[in-house]
């Protein structure tokens, strides 16, 4: 199982460049230079705001996965093992 | 034994009420939203459409994490229970101060500016909140109790929500609509003082969590919450990990059953606007028990199961259940009486001095539903204005639906609650079991407010952008295209947590 996190992680890597891409071509350039007021605090939010939080935390993610840091030791009966 | 399951219960009723009214005056600026924008955003005022835009989004989306940081490390530095009564407090105060500010008329600019301020304080209120009350709770638990405890909290957005829809149609009906519009509107905001001066005098007399008396006894507790969480690797692919393994997908599942089914009901059925807050006042209630039933449930059978289930089976019964939802409804499928139906037609003079002619066309059928069009046809010398080769129309649907329909809409929302039950009941005491004592309020905040406030609050402008192109694209089943955002959100929250989330993990006390 510890083999299916890390591989998934090139997946995670994968989704953050595509919402990236997608969230900036698609949600976020549109409304910034649509020239209505609503859109224009809309686009700001989306593209200085949240694609960062989710497109970075994905690639965190992902990469933290392909380093094999979501490892679990699965040796104990009462507690989850991490790697540490 | 009696003492100490009472004291249990009186922290859990003084955290959860508290929480309660924060979001109860959370939620009455959003009701209230049409009445606060004339008294403080007039129209065609750029300036203050732009604040009035600023006030709904800054305070939804990005004040809440920063609230879930800043008292997030207070709560780990200080201690849970002073940090949720400051929270209270200003909230409580923001919110009493909104009712209290005099209209744009009478003292110009500052008054959007200052509704825009107290706003903002309610979303950074609301950002520490919740982290505090579900943590406190949870360590006061035993732990085979933890998720029935916990689930109380998770109960009070929705109990908020019936609140603040209480006060606001009491004081309506007790004043005329004049009054109301007058001044009528500040009191929701001004009974929000009392019920905070009571809970904090509650909250004020209860002891700090034990757990975290004891760490902070043993000194035992983080100097950098804030570093700890987010600089050290091992705590901050937690964080990630309840971020989108969990959170993310709660968020959607829990805006898509509570105000995307709303908005849908309204907005692309068509159906009046009293029907639909009566039926989802009722399908809430029925769905509210759930919460602590699921909450129990993951003391017995685990959180990650019960969460990960009610994520796959919205994931599948969402797009089943709203095509069932539209065609309930859906006037093309039902037999009209052709000798009710009706059109009268009026011209009136519209906003820009111009005319317009009004066609209201009324509609019966047989199973008792009701159907009214008001459509209106801007004129141009007499003629019907042409934009783009035709002629500017603008439409209004109203449907009045019968018992039977209202029954099967109300099952259908239901259902969604349910999910929402599923994943957002066994969270909070998911979420603590997952950090450690010593920064477990910062840690365990900032993922609900993003997973909530950013993919949950992204929902219906996502929602809308998908459909509207499926529209503009002739897809005939357009209105069913805005879920797939709620169901590629909660899709890879799903595998996310079902490969990498070990729930094995019920010590709270490290």
């Amino acid at each position: 199982m510890n083999t299916v996190r890390k591989i998934l992680g090139i997946i995670w890597v994968a989704l953050a460049l595509a919402i990236a891409y997608f969230g900036f071509t698609v949600l976020g350039y549109p409304k910034l230079i649509s020239g209505k007021q609503d859109d224009l605090v809309f686009g700001i939010i989306i593209v200085f705001i949240l694609l960062p939080i989710v497109v970075g935390g994905l690639l965190v993610f992902g990469k933290y996965a392909l380093q094999n840091e979501y490892d679990i030791y699965d040796d104990a009966p009462d507690h989850a093992h991490y790697k540490e | 034994m009696s003492n100490k399951k009472s004291s249990l219960f009186t922290i859990i009723g003084a955290s959860s009420v508290g929480t309660m009214i924060e979001w109860y005056d959370f939620y009455i600026f959003g009701s209230l939203a049409t009445v606060i924008s004339t008294k403080f955003f007039p129209a065609g005022n750029p300036t203050a459409a732009f604040l009035s835009t600023l006030a709904t989004f800054a305070a939804g989306f990005v004040v809440r994490p920063f609230g879930a940081l800043f008292f997030g490390r207070l709560g780990d530095l200080i201690g849970r229970k002073y940090t949720f009564m400051v929270t209270l407090l200003l909230m409580g105060g923001a919110t009493f101060l909104i009712g209290c500010i005099p209209s744009y008329e009478s003292i110009g600019f500052f008054a959007p500016l200052l509704i825009l301020l107290l706003r903002l304080l309610q979303g950074l209120a609301l950002g520490g909140e919740y982290g505090g009350a579900a943590t406190y709770v949870a360590e006061h638990s035993p732990a085979n109790k933890r998720g029935f405890m916990t689930s109380w909290i998770q109960t009070t957005a929705t109990i908020g929500l019936f609140v603040s829809l209480l006060v606001i149609m009491g004081t309506r009906n007790s004043m005329s609509k004049e009054a109301f519009d007058d001044w009528g509107w500040r009191v929701p905001f001004w009974v929000s003082i009392i019920m905070v001066i009571i809970s904090y005098l509650i909250r004020k007399n209860m002891e700090e969590s034990p757990i975290f008396a004891r760490a902070k006894a043993a000194g035992k507790t983080s100097t950098n919450p804030l570093k700890e969480s987010f600089g050290k690797k091992f705590n901050f692919k937690f964080v990630l990990l309840a971020l989108f393994g969990a959170v993310m997908g709660q968020g959607v599942i829990w805006y898509t059953g509570q105000f995307y089914a709303m908005s849908f009901l309204e907005k692309t059925m068509n159906i009046d606007k009293m029907q639909v807050d009566n039926l989802m006042f009722i399908a809430l209630i029925m769905g509210t028990p759930f919460f602590l039933l699921f909450g129990w449930l993951s003391d017995k059978i685990g959180r990650k199961w019960i969460m990960m289930a009610g994520m796959l089976i919205a994931i599948l019964a969402y797009r089943p259940i709203y095509e069932k939802m539209y065609q309930t409804t859906n006037v093309k499928g039902k037999t009209e009486i052709t000798e009710k139906a009706s059109i009268v037609g009026v011209t009136k003079e519209n906003k820009d001095k111009g005319q317009d002619s009004v066609y209201t066309i009324t509609k019966a059928y047989t199973d008792g539903t009701q159907y009214k069009e008001i459509k209106t046809v801007t004129l141009a010398n007499g003629v019907a204005k042409m934009v783009d080769g035709k002629p500017k129309t603008e439409s209004k649907i109203t449907l009045n639906i019968n018992d039977g329909d209202k029954w099967s809409l109300i099952w259908l929302v239901f259902l969604q609650v349910l999910f929402v039950t599923m994943v957002y009941g066994p969270i909070a005491a998911f979420l603590v079991e997952m950090f450690p004592t010593k920064i477990r309020y910062t840690s365990m905040s900032l993922p609900y407010h993003i997973g909530n406030g950013v993919f949950g609050g992204l929902l219906p402008a996502v929602a809308t952008y998908l459909a509207t192109n499926a529209k503009k694209g002739g897809d005939t089943q357009w209105y069913l295209e805005g879920l797939w955002y709620p169901i590629g959100v909660a899709a890879v929250c799903l595998v996310i947590g079902i490969f990498y989330i070990n729930s094995k993990d019920k010590r709270i006390d490290d």
